[in-house]
C-alpha cells in the first residue's frame, strides 16, 4: 500500500503549495491592490491609527496640531488643532481623504512614512509599539501671527499678512483672513467632514478656504514702485535717491489717448528727486523712468526678487507675474503696480526682505525642524539664499527711500518708537468704481533688520476709501513690535 | 531502532509554549502598549495543560511521533491568541476563554482517548458501528428539536446552551468505517473489469459503496447546505479507496461523480450557483453589494497584512465576518503578514507528514489506511477552507483545524491527533525481540 500512500503524500503537499501559491499572490503580488481598494475601510483606519507628529511653532512651546488618542479600535488617535483659525491656512487640516496646508505638504514626516524614518518604523513594528510620526517644527512666531490675525478678522477686513526673517527667509506669520476652523475637517466621519467642506467652499465672497498670502495674487499698486526703483538705480549706478526724475502731474500715455494722473490728482512739481517722488509716492515719474528703461529691465528686477520662480516652502505659492509686454502705455501702468501686475503677498515681502537683507532675497521656508518621535533631530532647515536682487549700494539706497516713506511720507502709521521702519504703501485700483486694495511692505530695524511684512487688505472689506497707509500700515506696525518683542 | 525523542518532543512543546505566550503578549503591546493582565494564568494554564498531554503520552505512548503534539500545540495556541485578539477588538460571538475551555477539554479527549485506547486495531473490529455511528451523527442536525441551524447550514445540535456540529465527529468515525471496510473489501475493489482507453474499469457490482457514500454525501449537501463537509467526506473516501486499490479509475470515477452532482446540485439550488458566482466574480461590484462581500473583506485583510503583517493587536478583524470563525486564517494574515500564513501552513504540512509518515510505517493494512485517511482528511480540510477563503477554490463553510472558534471540532480533531499518536507509538516500537537463547530458532531467524 505504500506506492499509492506516496502518490497521496505528493498530492497533499501539492495542496499545501497551491495554497502557498495562491497565499503569496494576495500577501505579495496583489497586495498593494487589496490595500488600497477604495471599499476596504483599512485604509480609511489607517489615517488615524498612526499617532501623527505633532506640528509646533516657536521651538516646539506652541502646540497647533496634535493627535489624542482616543482608545477607539477604529479610529483611534483624534486630530486636533488648538490655535484654530489663525493659524488654519499654514498647519491645514488632516481630512478623511485629503489633507491640506503643512498636514498635507510634510504628511509622510507626519505620519511617518516618509525614507528618512524607516529605522524608526522598523523598530516600532518589531516592538509591536503603534506606529509614530515626526514632528513638523514651523518657523512661525505664535505670538505676530496671532496679532496679525487679530488686526484684520477683528476688524472684519480681507485680506493676508506674511511677515519674513529678512536674513533667512524663515516665514515668521503668515495669516490669511477669513478663516476657518479646522478641527470640523478632521473628525473621522466622511459624511459630516463633506458637509462642513462644502459649506465653506460655498461662500464665494469671503472664500475661507483661500490662503490668501500665497494662493492668489493681486495688483501690488505703489508698493511695487520699490521694485521699479530698484530697476531704475540698478540700471546706472551713478543714480542715488537725489536723482532728479521728471514729474508731471499727468503722463500722457503712448498710443492711447489718456494720461495717468498721480493719486487724487495731486501735483508732485513737475521734477522732483527719486526720494521725494517715492515718499509721496507720485505715479508719474514711476511710469516715466519704466517707459524709458523698457519692459525687459523691469521684468528681470522683478524676477531677480524672486516673481515667476516657482517656490514650494513647503506649501505651494502661487506664480506671481509683472503682466506680458504689451507696449509703452501697458509698461506705465506696470510700473507702479496696476494692470496685469499680479503679486502674492509673500511675493511683496520677499521684495521688503531682499531690500532689508542688503539686496540678497533668501528662500522662504516655513519648516524650522523635523524630529523624530524621541525628540532627536532629524532635519533641520538651513537658508538658502535665492537670488541677488539689488547690490547693497542700492538696498541701502532704497532703504533711504523707504525710511523716509515711514518718517516723512505716505507710512507713517507703521512707524515704532526708537525703532527705524522702512516701508512703502500701496493703493491698488481694482476696477471703474470699485474700491482699492491696500498694501504696505516694510522692515524694520533698518539698521538691522529682523523683520520684514507685506500687509494686503482685499478691496472692500475696509471701506470704500481704504489707502495702504490708513489700513495695511497699522496692521505691519504691530507685527513688526510683535516680532521685535516691544 | 528508532529512539523516543522525549527530551526533543518536550524542548519543542515549551517551545510552541513560549511563542504562543509571546503572541499573546504582543496582542498587548499591540493593543494598548501594555502586557495584557492574564499573561501568567493564561500562560500557566496552557503550560500546564499541554505537560498534562505530554505526561500522558510519555506513559501511554512512549513512543509516538515527537514532532505532532507540540506542532498542534503551536496551532491551537495561535488560534487561541487570535480569538482573544478579535475578542479585545469588540467582535461578538468571540471568546478566548470559552476556547481556552474546549482546548482544555480537547486535551482531556486526546488523553482519553490515548488511555483508553491500547491498540487502535480494536477500531477494526467496531467498522460496521463505526459506520452507523457516522451516519447517525450526519443525519442528527436534520431531526427536529435538536437540530438548529446557523448560518444557514442545518448541520448543528442544541444541548442546552452548546451547540455541537456532529459532522466534525462523523468525519473521524466514518474514516474509521471507511478504513475498515476497504481493508475487508479491497481485494474485491481492485479486481478488474473492463478495459476503457487506457483505464482499468472496476467491475459494476462494485460500484455499490462509492455510489453509496456518493449518495450520502450529495444527502449531506442537499438537506444540510452543507458544500464544505460533503466535499471533505466525498474526498477523503475517494483518497482511501485510492490507497486500498492503487486504481486510479476510482479517482476518477469519484471526481466526474461529484463534479456531475455538484453542477446539477448548482442547477438545482440557488446556494451552490450563488458559490460559484462568488468564487468567478467576487470583485464584481453588484455582487460585492450582498454576497461576495464576506469573501472580499477576508482578501482585503490579507492584502493589507502584505508581507510582514501590521502586527498582533494593530490590524482591524472587525470588518471580516466571521473573523473568529471561519475566516480565521484571513485575519491571521492581516496581523502577521504572508509570512505568518506561510509558517502557519507549513505547520499543517509537517502535520500531515508526520501522520502520512505514521501510515508508511504501520506494520499493517488496517493501520496504513486509517493513518492515511486521517492525515489526508486533515490536509483536505485545510485545502478547503483555506483555499475557500483565498479564493482559490469556491468557499464552503468548514472549520480551520484548531484555529476556528468552536468546541466540537476541536475535541474531533484532538481526538484525531490521539489516533494518529496511537498508531505512530505502533509503527515506532521496536517489534519484540527474539529471544537470543534458543539456538534452534536462532538458525530459522538466520
Amino acid at each position: 500500500m505504500n506506492s499509492p500512500l506516496k502518490r497521496v503524500a505528493v498530492a497533499c503537499f501539492l495542496m499545501f503549495g497551491l495554497l502557498m501559491a495562491n497565499v503569496t499572490y494576495l500577501g505579495a503580488v496583489k497586495a498593494e491592490d487589496l490595500r488600497t481598494d477604495s471599499r476596504n475601510v483599512r485604509s480609511f483606519y489607517a489615517r488615524y491609527s498612526v499617532d501623527r507628529g505633532w506640528i509646533t511653532s516657536d521651538n516646539g512651546k506652541v502646540v497647533l496640531a496634535k493627535s489624542v488618542d482616543t482608545g477607539d479600535t477604529k479610529f483611534r488617535f483624534d486630530r486636533k488643532y488648538p490655535e484654530g483659525k489663525a493659524f488654519a491656512h499654514v498647519v491645514g487640516y488632516f481630512a478623511p481623504e485629503s489633507s491640506s496646508g503643512i498636514e498635507g505638504a510634510e504628511g509622510r514626516y507626519l505620519d511617518g512614512s516618509h525614507p528618512d524614518l524607516v529605522v524608526r518604523r522598523a523598530i516600532d513594528l518589531i516592538s509591536g509599539k503603534p506606529h509614530k510620526g515626526a514632528n513638523v517644527d514651523l518657523t512661525l512666531n505664535a505670538k505676530a501671527q496671532k496679532v496679525a490675525y487679530k488686526d484684520l478678522a477683528n476688524t472684519g477686513k480681507r485680506g493676508a499678512v506674511v511677515a519674513l526673517d529678512p536674513k533667512t527667509g524663515a516665514v515668521l506669520t503668515m495669516v490669511s483672513v477669513p478663516s476657518y476652523d479646522p478641527n470640523p475637517l478632521a473628525v473621522a466621519n466622511k459624511d459630516s467632514v463633506n458637509k462642513a467642506y462644502n459649506k465653506l467652499d460655498a461662500d464665494k465672497t469671503n472664500k475661507p478656504l483661500l490662503n490668501r498670502a500665497i494662493g492668489l495674487t493681486y495688483a501690488p499698486g505703489s508698493t511695487f514702485k520699490t521694485v521699479t526703483s530698484a530697476a531704475f538705480l540698478m540700471d546706472d549706478r551713478s543714480r542715488d535717491v537725489n536723482t532728479m526724475v521728471n514729474a508731471p502731474d499727468a503722463l500722457p500715455l503712448p498710443g492711447t489717448n489718456i494720461s495717468l494722473p498721480n493719486y487724487h490728482g495731486e501735483s508732485c512739481g513737475g521734477r522732483a528727486t527719486l526720494l521725494a517722488a517715492y515718499t509721496i509716492s507720485c505715479n508719474t515719474p514711476f511710469a516715466d523712468v519704466a517707459m524709458e528703461m523698457g519692459y525687459d529691465k523691469l521684468k528681470e528686477q522683478a524676477e531677480k526678487f524672486g516673481v515667476g520662480t516657482p517656490l514650494s516652502i513647503p506649501l505651494s505659492v502661487t506664480k506671481s507675474d509683472i503682466g506680458k509686454d504689451d507696449g509703452k502705455a501697458a509698461l506705465a501702468m506696470t510700473a507702479i503696480g496696476q494692470r496685469d501686475n499680479q503679486m502674492t503677498p509673500l511675493q511683496m515681502a520677499m521684495v521688503a526682505a531682499g531690500i532689508a537683507n542688503r539686496g540678497t532675497v533668501m528662500k522662504p521656508y516655513l519648516v524650522n525642524k523635523i524630529t523624530g518621535p524621541d525628540g532627536g533631530e532629524i532635519d533641520t532647515t538651513s537658508p538658502e539664499e535665492m537670488s541677488e536682487a539689488v547690490t547693497p549700494e542700492v538696498a541701502a539706497q532704497l532703504t533711504t527711500m523707504m525710511i523716509n516713506v515711514v518718517r516723512n511720507g505716505t507710512g507713517r502709521a507703521a512707524a515704532l518708537p526708537n525703532t527705524t521702519v522702512a516701508g512703502k504703501t500701496g493703493t491698488a485700483e481694482t476696477a471703474p468704481g470699485k474700491p482699492s486694495h491696500a498694501w504696505f511692505i516694510s522692515f524694520a530695524p533698518a539698521e538691522d533688520p529682523k523683520v520684514a511684512v507685506a500687509v494686503f487688505v482685499e478691496s472692500g472689506s475696509a471701506g470704500n476709501d481704504a489707502t495702504g497707509g490708513a489700513i495695511a500700515a497699522p496692521i505691519a506696525h504691530d507685527v513688526m513690535q510683535a516680532v521685535l518683542g516691544q | 531502532m528508532t529512539a523516543k525523542r522525549r527530551g526533543a518532543q518536550l524542548a519543542m512543546l515549551a517551545f510552541a509554549v513560549v511563542v504562543v505566550m509571546c503572541a499573546y503578549a504582543g496582542v498587548g503591546l499591540g493593543i494598548d502598549g501594555q502586557i495584557p493582565a492574564g499573561m501568567l494564568t493564561y500562560g500557566l494554564g496552557l503550560g500546564a495543560l499541554m505537560l498534562a498531554a505530554y505526561l500522558v503520552l510519555a506513559k501511554w505512548a512512549p513512543w509516538a511521533d515527537p514532532l505532532l503534539l507540540p506542532l498542534v500545540t503551536l496551532v491551537n495556541g495561535i488560534g487561541l491568541v487570535m480569538i482573544y485578539r478579535i475578542e479585545q477588538a469588540g467582535q461578538p460571538g468571540a471568546s478566548a476563554t470559552t476556547q481556552l475551555m474546549w482546548t482544555a477539554l480537547g486535551v482531556v479527549m486526546f488523553s482519553a482517548t490515548l488511555i483508553v485506547l491500547k491498540d487502535h486495531r480494536a477500531l477494526q473490529r467496531l467498522t460496521y458501528t463505526a459506520g452507523f455511528a457516522g451516519l447517525a451523527l450526519l443525519l442528527l442536525p436534520l431531526l427536529p428539536f435538536v437540530g438548529k441551524e446557523i448560518n444557514g447550514a442545518r448541520i448543528w445540535v442544541g444541548i442546552g446552551p452548546f451547540s455541537i456540529q456532529p459532522s466534525e465527529f462523523a468525519k473521524i468515525t466514518l474514516v474509521v468505517f471507511f478504513a475498515g471496510y476497504l481493508v475487508a473489501k479491497r481485494d474485491v475493489l481492485a479486481l478488474a473489469g473492463r478495459r476503457l482507453l487506457f483505464i482499468d474499469l472496476p467491475r459494476a457490482r462494485d460500484l455499490g459503496p462509492v455510489l453509496i457514500t456518493w449518495a450520502v454525501s450529495l444527502g449531506v449537501l442537499v438537506m444540510q447546505k452543507d458544500l464544505g463537509s460533503s466535499l471533505l467526506l466525498f474526498g477523503a473516501f475517494i483518497a482511501m479507496l485510492y490507497i486500498a486499490t492503487q486504481r486510479t479509475s476510482w479517482v476518477l470515477i469519484g471526481a466526474l461523480l461529484f463534479v456531475g452532482g455538484a453542477v446539477l446540485a448548482g442547477q438545482i439550488f440557488s446556494h451552490v450557483e450563488l458559490r460559484f458566482n462568488i468564487w468567478l466574480h467576487a470583485d464584481d461590484p453588484a455582487l460585492f453589494e450582498g454576497s461576495s462581500f464576506q469573501l472580499m473583506q477576508g482578501l482585503f485583510a490579507i492584502g493589507s497584512g502584505g508581507i510582514l503583517g501590521t502586527g498582533l493587536g494593530q490590524g482591524h478583524p472587525n470588518p471580516i465576518p466571521l473573523s473568529f470563525s471561519d475566516f480565521i486564517f484571513t485575519a491571521t494574515g492581516e496581523e502577521l503578514g504572508l509570512t505568518g500564513l506561510m509558517a502557519l501552513l507549513m505547520v499543517y504540512a509537517l502535520i500531515v507528514e508526520r501522520g502520512l509518515r505514521t501510515s508508511l510505517a504501520a506494520r499493517d493494512p488496517f493501520s496504513k489506511l486509517l493513518a492515511g485517511g486521517l492525515s489526508f482528511i486533515l490536509a483536505w480540510q485545510v485545502f478547503i477552507i483555506v483555499g475557500g477563503v483565498t479564493r482559490l477554490i469556491p468557499l464552503t463553510g468548514l472549520v480551520t483545524p484548531f484555529m476556528s472558534a468552536g468546541g466540537s471540532a476541536l475535541l474531533a480533531n484532538w481526538m484525531l491527533i490521539a489516533l494518529l499518536v496511537r498508531m505512530s507509538d505502533a509503527a515506532r516500537k521496536p517489534p519484540p525481540q527474539a529471544i537470543q537463547d534458543e539456538g534452534l530458532t536462532q538458525v530459522m531467524q538466520r
